[in-house]
This record gives C-alpha cells, sequence and structure tokens, in this order.
C-alpha cells in the first residue's frame, strides 16, 4: 500500500502540468457542490426567516363554536352560520399565557385585543387594525423596537404606534393627535407616540399598535382578549407545540406553518433542484477522474508490464492506479471545499442580503460532505479504471 | 551433471494462434540449466528466442511440456502462485532498459523487491546501493533514466534484475542496443556476477562477439534446440 502510493504520487508529480488540471476539475466540480449547497440552504433559511420574523408561529384563539345537531339522524343539512351576535374573545386567558410562557420551546408569549378602527385627521380618515400589546411585549411578536423610524417606543395610555406608510398618507408626525373610532362605536384622542417601518406593506399601512388597557376600553372588551400570540424557537418546531398547547388549553392553536404551505412547497421544490445539480456534479467528477485514470493506464501500459514481469502482482498494479485517482479526488475536493470556504466569507450574512443578491449561507455549505462524497465517488471511480491496468499482459505490453 | 538441474522442460512447446493461422513456434525443446551457468541463447531472428525466455520466466505458459524449477511444477501453478515465484526466483534483462522514468536509479534497482513487499525498506536501499556500486553507478543512484546514456541504463536494468537474488536471470538480447564497448562493460558485468554469486544466467543474442562472453552456447532453429 505506501509503496503503491509512493508510484501513484510519484506518476502524479510526473506531469504536474495534468495532474494539476484534474485536480482543478475536481475543485470546481466541489465547489458547484458546496455553493448549490450554501445557496438553496441560505435560500430557504432567508424566506424562513422573512416569514417567521415578524409574525406570530402560533396564534390562540377561541375555537368556532360547532354548530350542535338539533335533529338526530343521518340524513340531516345543517347551515353553518357565523355568529356574529357574540364576539369572539378568550375569556379566561391569565391561565392559557401562563401555561403558554412555561411550554418548552416556547420564547414569547403576547395576549393581544385586536380590533378594527378608522383613524381621522382632519378630513382624511383610513382604516386601520389596532393591536393592542402590553407595553413590555411590544416587539415580542414583529420587532417593533427596531423598527421605529422616529419617536419612542414606549406605549404610553394616551399613544399610539402607526406605521411609516400610514403616517405618510396622514401627513402624521410624531407629538400630533388623530382621532380613533373603534369598530364598537368608541371614538377617543391619541397622540402619535412614533412611527415604525417593518418593511411589510401591510402592517406598515394599516398597522396600529396601543397600549393593551386603552384598547380594552376602546374596543369594549373588559375583562377577555381576542388571543395570545407565541413565538418558537425554532420555527420549525411551531406545529408540535401547537399540538400541545391545543391539548393544555383546549384553545384553537394556528401554526405559521399552516398558512404558509406554499412557501413549504417551493423550498421542497428548490432543495430537489439542488439535489439534482448537486448528483450531475458528482456524476462529472467520476467521469472526469475514471477517463483520466484510463488514458493514464493506457500511457502507462509498458510501465504496468515491466511491474508484472519483474514480480509486481495484478492487485499491486490495481492499487497504485486506484490510489493515483484518489489522490486527485480528494486533493481536488478538499481544494475546492477550501476556496469554496473562501469565496463564500465574500457574501454578507443572510440577515443582510439586499435585493438583488445572492443569499448565501456558508454554514449550509456541507462542505465536509462534499468532501467524503468526492473522495468516495474518486475512489470508485479510479478502481473501475484500475481494474483495466491488471488486465496489461506483460508479454504484449513489453513488446520483446 | 549429477545434481538436479535449476531449470528443466521437456518436449516444451508453443504454438500461436489456431487454425489455419496457428504458427509452431517451439517444437518440442529439452533443456536443462544448472546453477552458475552462463549460457547464450543464439538463433536468427524470429526463431523463438524471446519466446523461450518469455517461458522459462513464466510470463508465458507453454502449450506442452513440462517446465519445472528448483523442483517446482510450473505448469501445474496458478497465475498468482507463478507471479510471485517470478519475483522470487527470477530475473530479467530487457534488450530496451524498460526502467520506469519516474523513479531514480536506485529506486528501480529497488522496485521488484518494494513491489513485493509492499514497502521499500533500509535493507532494501542497502542492498540496491550494493548492486548500483557493483555495476559501477554508485555516483548515479539519484539520476532518472532520461539522465543516464544507454549503457548506464542497461547496467540499472543488470542490477534491478539482481535486487531479489534470483537463481536465474533471462536477458533478451541485452546488449541489442549497445555500442561495442558498452555492450563489453555489461558482459563483463554478467560474468563478474555469475562468477561472484553462482547465479544462471541465459542471454539470447544474435550476436557471436556477445556469445563469445558465454560459456555455454544453445541454438534454436526451427523451433528446436541445435547439438550443442
Ligand atoms: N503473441 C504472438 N502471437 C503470434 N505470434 C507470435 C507472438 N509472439 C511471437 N510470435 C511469433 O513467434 C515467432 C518467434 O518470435 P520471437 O519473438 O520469439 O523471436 P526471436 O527469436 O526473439 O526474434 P528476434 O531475434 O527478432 O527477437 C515469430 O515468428 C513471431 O512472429
Ligand atoms: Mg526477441
Amino acid at each position: 500500500m505506501r509503496y503503491a502510493a509512493k508510484i501513484a504520487l510519484r506518476h502524479l508529480l510526473a506531469t504536474p502540468g495534468q495532474s494539476l488540471l484534474l485536480v482543478l476539475g475536481v475543485a470546481t466540480g466541489v465547489g458547484v457542490f458546496v455553493f448549490m449547497s450554501a445557496l438553496i440552504g441560505g435560500l430557504a433559511t432567508l424566506l424562513t426567516l422573512r416569514t417567521v420574523g415578524n409574525i406570530a408561529h402560533i396564534t390562540l384563539e377561541m375555537p368556532d363554536r360547532d354548530p350542535a345537531r338539533i335533529v338526530p339522524g343521518e340524513r340531516v343539512q345543517v347551515a353553518v352560520q357565523k355568529d356574529l351576535s357574540r364576539r369572539e374573545q378568550i375569556l379566561v386567558w391569565q391561565p392559557a399565557v401562563a401555561q403558554a410562557e412555561v411550554a418548552a420551546g416556547v420564547v414569547a408569549v403576547s395576549p393581544q385585543i385586536r380590533g378594527s378602527a378608522f383613524v381621522q385627521r382632519g378630513q382624511a380618515v383610513a382604516p386601520v387594525g389596532v393591536i393592542g400589546v402590553q407595553p413590555d411585549k411590544l416587539s415580542a411578536i414583529a420587532d417593533i423596537g427596531k423598527a421605529m423610524v422616529a419617536g419612542s417606543d414606549a406605549l404610553t395610555p394616551d399613544g399610539v404606534l402607526v406605521g411609516a406608510t400610514l403616517a405618510e398618507d396622514l401627513g402624521l408626525r410624531i407629538g400630533q393627535v388623530v382621532r380613533l373610532r373603534s369598530d364598537r362605536g368608541r371614538e377617543r384622542s391619541f397622540r402619535v407616540g412614533g412611527i415604525f417601518a417593518l418593511g411589510i406593506s401591510t402592517a406598515d399601512r394599516q398597522a396600529v399598535y396601543m397600549n393593551f388597557n386603552t384598547a380594552r376600553a376602546l374596543f369594549d372588551l373588559p375583562s377577555g382578549i381576542s388571543r395570545i400570540e407565541i413565538k418558537v424557537a425554532p420555527p420549525d418546531a411551531a406545529p408540535a407545540i401547537a399540538a400541545r398547547l391545543r391539548r393544555a388549553t383546549g384553545l384553537e392553536a394556528t401554526a405559521w406553518t399552516e398558512d404558509n404551505a406554499q412557501l413549504f412547497d417551493a423550498l421542497d421544490a428548490q432543495g430537489r433542484t439542488g439535489t439534482v445539480i448537486k448528483a450531475f456534479a458528482l456524476v462529472t467528477i467520476v467521469i472526469g477522474i475514471a477517463s483520466a485514470m484510463l488514458l493514464s493506464i493506457v500511457r502507462r501500459r509498458g510501465e504496468i508490464g515491466i511491474m508484472r514481469a519483474v514480480g509486481a502482482s495484478p492487485r499491486f498494479v490495481l492499487t497504485v492506479f486506484a490510489i493515483e485517482g484518489t489522490l486527485i479526488g480528494t486533493a481536488g475536493a478538499v481544494a475546492g471545499a477550501l476556496v469554496a470556504w473562501l469565496a463564500l466569507s465574500a457574501f454578507p450574512p443572510l440577515t443582510e442580503v439586499e435585493g438583488g443578491g445572492l443569499p448565501v449561507d456558508r454554514a449550509q455549505g456541507d462542505f465536509l460532505l462534499a468532501i467524503a462524497l468526492t473522495a468516495c465517488a474518486a475512489a470508485v471511480a479510479s478502481l473501475l479504471a484500475a481494474r483495466q491496468a491488471t488486465r496489461v499482459d506483460p508479454v504484449e505490453a513489453i513488446g520483446t | 551433471m549429477s545434481r538436479e538441474p535449476l531449470v528443466s522442460v521437456r518436449r516444451l512447446t508453443k504454438v500461436f494462434g489456431e487454425g489455419e493461422a496457428a504458427a509452431e513456434v517451439l517444437r518440442g525443446i529439452d533443456l536443462d540449466l544448472g546453477a552458475g551457468e552462463l549460457a547464450a541463447l543464439l538463433g536468427p531472428s524470429g526463431s523463438g528466442k524471446s519466446t523461450l525466455l518469455t517461458i522459462l520466466g513464466t510470463l508465458l505458459r507453454p502449450t506442452g511440456g513440462s517446465h519445472t524449477m528448483l523442483g517446482r511444477d510450473l505448469g501445474e501453478a496458478s497465475d498468482a502462485e507463478r507471479t510471485r515465484f517470478r519475483s522470487e526466483h527470477i530475473g530479467f534483462v530487457f534488450q530496451f532498459h524498460h526502467l520506469l522514468p519516474d523513479l531514480t536509479a536506485l529506486e528501480n534497482v529497488m522496485m521488484p523487491a518494494a513491489a513485493c513487499a509492499g514497502r521499500e525498506t533500509a535493507d532494501m536501499r542497502r542492498r540496491a546501493t550494493e548492486l548500483l556500486d557493483a555495476v559501477g553507478l554508485a555516483d548515479r543512484r539519484d539520476y532518472r533514466p532520461a539522465a543516464l546514456s544507454g549503457g548506464q541504463r542497461q547496467r540499472v536494468a543488470v542490477a534491478r534484475a539482481l535486487i531479489n537474488a534470483p537463481e536465474l536471470v533471462l536477458a533478451d538480447e541485452p546488449t541489442g542496443n549497445l555500442d561495442r564497448a558498452s555492450a563489453d562493460q555489461v558482459l563483463a558485468l554478467i560474468d563478474r556476477i555469475n562468477r561472484e554469486t553462482g547465479t544462471c544466467f541465459l542471454i539470447s543474442t544474435h550476436d557471436e562477439h556477445v556469445a563469445r562472453h558465454c560459456r555455454r552456447h544453445v541454438r534454436l532453429l526451427d523451433g528446436r534446440l541445435e547439438g550443442e
């Protein structure tokens, strides 16, 4: 083995330019493999991040009351009509919040009062969705604190935070007073305490954040709340945690994944595309190494004959050429992975990817897998090719 | 010769091809070679000298007849056994030196032993150095074949043939490519090694000058050996 490796190395060093070219070829294939892994992985992470970043991962609400079957029997037709006389609210919400807060995987819990309202300033009127949150939970779901562009994120009892688009539409500035009329018919004046820009157009146009207790009065909810929003880590764990919370609280628990099935289909398809491209990269490497080895064996037929004539076994020549190909493959794999690693460092982290930039995540580059797969593929390819070397007839090859 | 010969072939035949195209190259060879012999295998071109050497060297199986060496029936042996036997007991020198171009002179000399053992040992290195010394190339041990003259290459090839201390060395026109002076140098070397170590040499040639260096002459004609 050791001697076969020495001979193999001598073969490679005898034609350094050619060996280098082969290594470069393999390295390119490995680079493609790594880059595709990093890109596909990064894209998935970025899309998920963008999707889950500012939304609730799990929403707890009052379950819809099922219409009871009044007339017993199989052939009964029931028309379901939403009961509009009563509002859906979670009346006894503190225990549910407490349960959610101690559940494994949960990182934030925010009880909320939700409702529709109109904002009025002078003659201008705009429909908005009001989100009443406890002041310390303001940034628990959507990171409002980080999205502030003006004013402060302190939720005073008479202050509201409005989105940047809404502020622009109505010409709102910090400290100005606006009137809000809720869908319960209640009206009140607020001072604009802050303006945020989440980068989500509906939120920036329609969301108005206000103090939890102020919202209670505005929407006529003296004790109940509208919903409980929850953030979990990792986001993928949401369905499992939602199922547990559903059982524990008896509330309807909706994970973000249920509303985003399309995203997952797209990520799946994207992942499969990446796998196909990576497989082709590997196949290219196998073909490249096998053909290079076959050529090398043809060129060294005479030498193989000599080695066999002076007593080297077929196994020995097989080992020489198998090692030769494996060395090229491994060197190419390591070089390719190394260059890819350095090249991927030049890309900004996912959180700073801007429009038009490639969302490449180096951590998902699968470097070790790429090296291992390539080395294995090279070993198999060169072993297959090297069998050709064992078939060299020494007498013919030497041509005495 | 009273003791058992080193190599013995009886009624050895070799036919290449089949049917119409069949060519009977060897037609019943009887030959004994003893330890310490220095024999020339003479015959015109195409008479089958190389064919006989490759059969004696276990690189080619005969069509018929028996072949024994050191008491082993090589006709019965498997390919793997013949390969092993070859590496342990037989050395080759070819008309074209056939050194490996990517190895130095010293490494070339060690190659048959190293390929067998799977690694180069200090012992091999010492022995190969001695052999290169013996063929007068101690100062060329780290040269690649391309940097050696034809005669020097052939002397390295002789040293390589001897690394495993074989009982039999088969040389197929070892001086066919050399000028008179280099040829004499190589032949003198073979003569000396033969006397010092008792290694049996069988040298094929159609050059009578080469034959004069040998103590025994075997002539191939029409696939048979002529009287010695
Ligand atoms: N593999 C083969 N297939 C068919 N015929 C062969 C083969 N090898 C040798 N021969 C034939 O056998 C005969 C003897 O060849 P060989 O090489 O043994 O002669 P030689 O005595 O060594 O000649 P030279 O002095 O020219 O080297 C030739 O006629 C050759 O054509
Ligand atoms: Mg010949």
